[in-house]
């Protein structure tokens, strides 16, 4: 597995049991897990709403 | 004038969705926070200096959001099952889906204010400025709670090898605690 500089510089001061370490990684997996996921249609289709909202709005004003 | 606004806008949509998730500990009040979230900031979208941090700008939106919702909600009921990271354990994962949702366990164990400290700092990607700037509060104030935040989840995981069946782990962590330094 590849470990960057980063990784082996905190291995460096802190030790492979550092318990530090270990909360840092659990922490990233489970938000990078939702991260993942991408974005949910309804956000999509939120985003499109406000975005043809907000055109017909501008529309109706410069005529 | 609002294509670059909504394209930064969705490139910071699923970190803002973590960041919902980790406030709240359940995936349909995350969601619900996001969207809400979403509205503001368009409707606010004058406001905002292209150019500026825009994950920075949308974090503290859905922060207050929460708060505010938190303070209209007298009793919360969390995800105490998991629910969201049982969906991890058809994942590869380097460490074991039980092993994570353990952990899960341990971070809504945290005060509010310590829990999300340690996700803007250590999981967001913030620096602790950035992270001082979306929670309203001092450089010093962020740095303590995220180490708060360690030294309490460090003491929950060590004691996690009880399982289910053992002592409230707040008790356990109280009454274990050496005396002195």
């Amino acid at each position: 597995m590849m470990v960057d500089k980063i990784h082996r510089k905190a291995a460096g001061a802190h030790g492979r049991g550092d318990p530090n370490d270990a909360i840092s990684r659990k922490l990233k997996l489970l938000y990078n897990a939702v991260e993942e996921e991408g974005i949910p249609d309804r956000f999509l289709d939120l985003l499109e709403k406000l975005d043809l909202a907000e055109r017909a709005a501008t529309n109706r004003g410069d005529g | 004038m609002s294509d670059g606004f909504k394209r930064e806008m969705l490139a910071a949509l699923p970190g803002l969705r973590a960041f919902a998730m980790s406030l709240s500990g359940r995936s349909d009040r995350a969601d619900d926070l996001v969207q809400e979230t979403i509205m503001k900031a368009w409707s606010k979208q004058d406001s905002f200096q292209m150019g500026t941090n825009m994950k920075a700008w949308l974090f503290t939106i859905l922060r207050n959001e929460f708060y505010s919702q938190i303070r209209k909600r007298v009793h919360e009921v969390r995800d105490q099952d998991g629910v969201y990271t049982q969906k991890l354990s058809t994942r590869p994962a380097q460490i074991g889906a039980l092993d994570l949702r353990d952990f899960q366990r341990a971070l809504e164990k945290l005060p509010d204010d310590q829990r999300e400290a340690i996700i803007l700092v250590g999981a967001s990607g913030f620096s602790y400025e950035e992270a001082s700037e979306i929670c309203g509060c001092a450089v010093g104030t962020i740095k303590s709670r995220v180490s708060r935040a360690r030294a309490k989840l460090t003491e929950l995981l060590d004691i996690s090898g009880e399982g289910d069946y053992g002592p409230d782990p707040d008790f356990v962590a109280i009454t274990e605690r050496p005396i002195g330094p």
